[in-house]
Order: C-alpha cells, then sequence, then structure tokens
C-alpha cells in the first residue's frame, strides 16, 4: 500500500536555522528568569546580613538613644505597628470577610459586579492615595495625626484586598455542600455559617493573612496619618511610630548607629512579610489540594 | 450586601475628598498647575507648577516599563511553555516573593547598595559608552554621584516585574492548547509556536500586564523617594536626580497641614496620580478580560490565576 503513495520529501531534520533561533530563544527565557531572581537573592543576602548585625535586645527593649550613640532601639515602633495594624485587623476583617462571602454567596447581579470591579482597582490605588486620601479626611479633621487615622489608612488598602481573595477561595467550596444544606431546610445565611464558611476554614484564614502581610510592610499611608513617634505612645488618638516609618527615617540620617537600626528594622519587616506570605500561600495549596 | 457597597462609596468618598481638597489649587493656578516648573511653598512666595513631578513620574516609569516588560514575559513564558513543574514551581514562589518584600526595604537595600554600585560602575561605564552616541547620548551624561532618575526607574522595574509575570502568565495560560498542538503538528519549533501562535492570540493581555505594572510604577512612594535625588530640575540626562509625584506628597504634607494652598496643591497631586492609576488598571482589567474571555478558556483556571495574582501583588 505504501507503494502507491507518491513518495513526499519529507525533511527529517530542522534547518539549522530555525534550530538555532530556537535555541536562542530557550537561553532567553532562562536568562530572564535569572535576571529576574538576582534582585531577590541580593535584597535578602543584604538585608539578612546587615540586619543581623544589628538585632539584639535593645532594639525591642529600648528606645532611640541620642543621635550618634550606638546601641538604643526601637521599641515604639514595634509597639506603634502592632496597634496600627491590630486596629487595622480590626476594621477590615469583618468588612473584607462580608463582602468577600457577599460576592461569593450573593454575587450574581449587577451591583455585585460593580463592587467586585471596584474591588477590583482599587487594589491599584497608589498607597500614597489611601494616606493622602485618610490625611485630608482624618487627621486633619481630628487636628492630630494619630494611630486611628492610620489603621484606617491600612483599612483602604486591606479591605479590597480581603474581599477578593475571601471571594476567590469561598468558591472552590463545592455547589453541592450548599445545596445540601439548602435541601435540609437551612435558611442561606444558615448555610453560609455552617456549611461555607467552616468548609473553607484556612482559605478565609488566608485571605487575611496575605492582607495584613501587605498592610505591615506599607510606608507611604502610615507616613501620612501616624506622622512617627521617638517615644512610646499608646493613645490611639496621638501621633505614633511604626516600624517602616521608624526605618524609612533613620535610612535618611546621617549617623551610623542610626542606619544600622534602620537594617535591623528592615529585617524585621522583611521577616513579617515574608513568614506571613509563605505561610498563607502554602495554607491555600494544600486547601486546594483538600477540595479537590 | 450593605458592607460591600461600602467598598463603592468609599472609593468614590476618595476622589471626592481628592477633588474637594485640590480644588482650590486648580482655581488658583489652572493650567500653570500642569505645565509650570516652579515649585515654591515658602509662603509668600508660593508659586505651584507641578511639571517636573509629572515628567520625573512619567519617566521613572517609563523606565521601569521598559525594563520590565521584556523579562517579565520571558519569566511568564518561561513559567508556562516551558520546564517542568517541579522547578516552575519553586520559581513562580520566589517570583512572586518579590512582590511581598516592602517598598522601603527596597528603598534601604536601593540607597545603599544601588546607588553606589550604579555611581561607581554603570554609570560611568554606560555614559562613556552609549554616552557618545548622538541625540541619544545626552540622556546618559554622568554628572557626579547620587540618586538619579535611572536607579529610580531600575528599582521600580524590579517593583513591578511580579505583576507584569502574574498577569502575563494569566493570560497566556489560557491560549488554547489546540492553538499550540495545532502550530506543534505543524512543525513548529517550540520557539515558532510561541512567537506565531500563543503572542499574537495573547497580546491585548500582554499589554493590558504592562499597564498594570505602569499603574503600580506611577504610584510607588517610599523606594522613590529614597533613591531618585529628589530635585526639581528638569533635565536632559537620566542620571540625573529628579522628583515624582508621590515622592513630593510624602515629603511636603507635613507642612502643608495647616489649610492652605499648599495642601490643596499636594491633594490635587494625589487626585491626579488616582485618576490615571484607575484609568490603567480599568484598561488594563479590560484587555485582559477580553483576551481571557475571547479564548474562551476555563473559567475555574482563570479565577485561580487571578488568585495568585491578587494574593501576593
Amino acid at each position: 500500500m505504501s507503494a502507491t503513495v507518491p513518495a513526499i520529501e519529507v525533511p527529517r531534520t530542522i534547518s539549522s536555522q530555525r534550530r538555532t533561533k530556537d535555541r536562542i530563544f530557550s537561553i532567553a527565557l532562562w536568562a530572564s528568569v535569572v535576571i529576574a531572581l538576582i534582585p531577590l537573592l541580593l535584597i535578602v543576602y543584604r538585608v539578612v546580613r546587615l540586619g543581623l548585625a544589628a538585632v539584639s535586645v535593645s532594639l525591642f527593649a529600648h528606645t532611640a538613644l541620642p543621635a550618634n550613640m550606638a546601641g538604643g532601639g526601637m521599641k515604639q515602633a514595634f509597639l506603634g505597628t502592632a496597634m496600627i495594624v491590630g486596629i487595622a485587623i480590626v476594621i477590615s476583617v469583618p468588612l473584607g470577610v462580608l463582602t468577600g462571602i457577599y460576592l461569593s454567596e450573593y454575587g450574581s447581579g449587577r451591583i455585585a459586579s460593580v463592587v467586585r470591579f471596584t474591588a477590583e482597582i482599587l487594589l491599584s490605588i497608589p498607597s500614597i492615595v489611601a494616606g493622602a486620601f485618610i490625611w485630608a479626611l482624618v487627621v486633619v479633621a481630628l487636628g492630630s495625626f494619630s494611630g486611628l487615622a492610620a489603621g484606617v489608612a491600612l483599612t483602604v488598602i486591606m479591605w479590597p484586598i480581603m474581599a477578593r481573595a475571601t471571594e476567590e477561595v469561598l468558591r472552590l467550596v463545592p455547589t453541592e455542600l450548599r445545596e445540601g444544606g439548602l435541601a435540609l431546610g437551612y435558611p442561606r445565611w444558615r448555610v453560609i455559617m455552617r456549611v461555607v464558611l467552616p468548609t473553607a476554614g484556612a482559605g478565609v484564614l488566608t485571605a487575611i493573612m496575605l492582607a495584613v502581610a501587605r498592610g505591615l510592610g506599607e510606608t507611604a499611608p502610615v507616613l501620612l496619618t501616624a506622622l512617627g513617634n521617638d517615644f512610646v505612645n499608646t493613645n490611639p488618638m496621638k501621633p505614633t511610630d511604626a516600624v517602616p516609618l521608624r526605618v524609612y527615617n533613620y535610612v535618611q540620617s546621617a549617623y551610623p548607629a542610626w542606619r544600622a537600626l534602620a537594617w535591623g528594622g528592615a529585617l524585621m519587616l522583611l521577616l513579617g512579610v515574608l513568614v506571613l506570605s509563605v505561610t498563607a500561600r502554602m495554607l491555600s495549596i494544600r486547601q486546594q489540594r483538600r477540595m479537590r | 450586601m450593605v458592607v460591600s457597597v461600602g467598598l463603592v462609596v468609599m472609593l468614590a468618598l476618595l476622589l471626592w475628598v481628592l477633588a474637594d481638597g485640590g480644588w482650590r489649587a486648580i482655581r488658583e493656578f489652572g493650567l500653570h498647575f500642569i505645565i509650570g516648573r516652579d515649585w515654591n511653598p515658602v509662603s509668600g512666595r508660593e508659586s505651584y507648577g507641578a511639571l517636573p513631578f509629572i515628567f520625573g513620574t512619567a519617566v521613572t516609569s517609563l523606565i521601569a516599563m521598559v525594563l520590565a516588560m521584556p523579562i517579565g514575559v520571558g519569566v511568564a513564558l518561561f513559567l508556562n511553555e516551558s520546564g517542568s513543574a517541579w522547578i516552575k514551581n519553586p520559581l513562580a514562589v520566589l517570583v512572586d516573593l518579590l512582590a511581598a518584600i516592602p517598598s522601603v526595604v527596597y528603598g534601604i537595600w536601593g540607597l545603599f547598595v544601588l546607588v553606589p554600585l550604579f555611581d561607581h560602575t554603570v554609570q560611568p561605564w554606560m555614559s562613556a559608552s552609549i554616552g557618545k552616541v548622538p541625540i541619544i547620548g545626552d540622556l546618559f551624561t554622568f554628572n557626579g554621584p547620587g540618586g538619579d532618575i535611572f536607579t529610580a526607574g531600575v528599582i521600580l522595574a524590579i517593583m513591578i516585574l511580579p505583576i507584569v509575570t502574574a498577569v502575563t502568565r494569566e493570560v497566556v495560560s489560557v491560549v488554547s492548547s489546540e492553538t499550540r498542538e495545532g502550530a506543534m503538528a505543524l512543525g513548529a519549533t517550540r520557539y515558532e509556536t510561541i512567537r506565531l501562535g500563543v503572542l499574537p492570540t495573547a497580546r491585548p493581555g500582554i499589554i493590558g500586564a504592562g499597564m498594570l505594572g505602569l499603574g503600580r510604577a506611577l504610584g510607588e512612594t517610599i523606594a522613590v523617594a529614597l533613591v531618585i535625588g529628589n530635585s526639581t530640575r528638569i533635565t536632559a540626562s537620566l542620571f540625573n536626580p529628579g522628583y515624582t509625584i508621590p515622592a513630593v506628597i510624602a515629603n511636603e504634607f507635613r507642612e502643608a497641614t495647616s489649610a492652605g494652598v499648599h495642601r490643596s496643591a499636594l491633594l490635587f497631586l494625589a487626585l491626579l496620580l488616582v485618576l490615571i492609576a484607575l484609568g490603567m488598571a480599568t484598561v488594563s482589567r479590560l484587555l485582559v478580560r477580553r483576551t481571557t474571555r475571547l479564548l474562551g478558556g476555563d473559567v475555574a483556571a482563570q479565577e485561580e490565576a487571578a488568585t495568585s495574582t491578587l494574593g501576593m501583588a
């Protein structure tokens, strides 16, 4: 049979020019990955090396010493960050999780698509704009920079992140489970409370962690609203310090001791943010495996 | 639902507060605000021309995009089209980690590591080589050490790389496997498959990825404020210091807390920034959505890609 088919000259090899192009292309892709990872390695290496040199008990236990004296710390900044991020969590978790539930469970109508789109573009708002907004709205109205204002500014950033991330994890919950609950005669809200949320469980936590990781490292909005403080402040209505803020200020100082502290603060920030992000990431991978 | 609509209300309130606050500056200075070069908040001699900031923001963001686009698309293609899972997944996580690093950490690294490095080696070298080329040479004249526009652009490029990569991956992953297999079946090499099959189909979405990156770069504050040198002079060389809109807001808000034109001017700059950023985000979102829908990709896969974009960005 094969004898009747006219012989067609099928080139068995790809011309060397095409092969070379393909080779060059592969190398270019590899190169771009390498180039992308170099800064990550350099940054982490430098921050860890110089940061470790600055980490000591006094970094956490003391406030700043007069300018050019070695030692001292940024205790007030750690406490301030805890307060500001705490306020932001208290406000944004209910808002973000409820919005996520709405988008996932009731989110097929027109209003929902407007909300979803708003959340999406709010993710792209420059963080300094969130700061300027709360500065004009809260700081000017209250007449003082404050930890509260900073918490609100971080809420502007964390709310949409949490809303979208919560929506995504709730969507992973199989529809059959919801239908089962409804078939048993549960009202919708009870199905959400008793079936959907417990099933998503860790997923919602992941959404919260991602938003907190983002809020923790933000400098610009906190700068415009909390201002900073050289001393420990526990009053949410007064100017408050924060770690990113203190690092930003010390980076610009002329004193080696303060610059060293800045690296210590930077290391703590990097550590906090990376631990949160990586844990969230691992939780969500496990969650997705369990759902399938 | 009430809570959710609050999100929309918040965005509206944000725009209104900034517009209301910035109104006075635009009324007093009008067009001069956009095209004027003299920015002087000293009371009595006040003048607000924001061109140096607009110029600096545009140039740094463009440098960032020019550098980040090819690398970001390259990484995305690598992660989607080649390599095996055991190397791809950890690499994807690592690239995403770049997005998690706080901007003040980029700033401290930029100021103490990148600026000296560029001052001592990269810029004198570029100045001595490309700087000699007529016409474009002026862009690369080296005038001494210190922060500059070019360094700020490079930092921004590193910072927007993850978002460009993530969105490009989202788009490329929905180019249907038929396109891919078809091209392969015709005997195309991997390069030809991507060049002739994948990239043309995904092009609008990739442009969208670039715009989203540009929008991010425009609004980045702290890292840029630390490395750009903060100078309101507009010069031809990229190796000279400049200034950006977010940086001036961060540096001057303290003096502008009392009601006045200065505060109004800063709020107007913030409004300008948010309008551009939202415009970019909207167009980019529409482009990406159109591409993914056009290709009729698997909706679940898209949603998942969107989560990972969201998660780290």
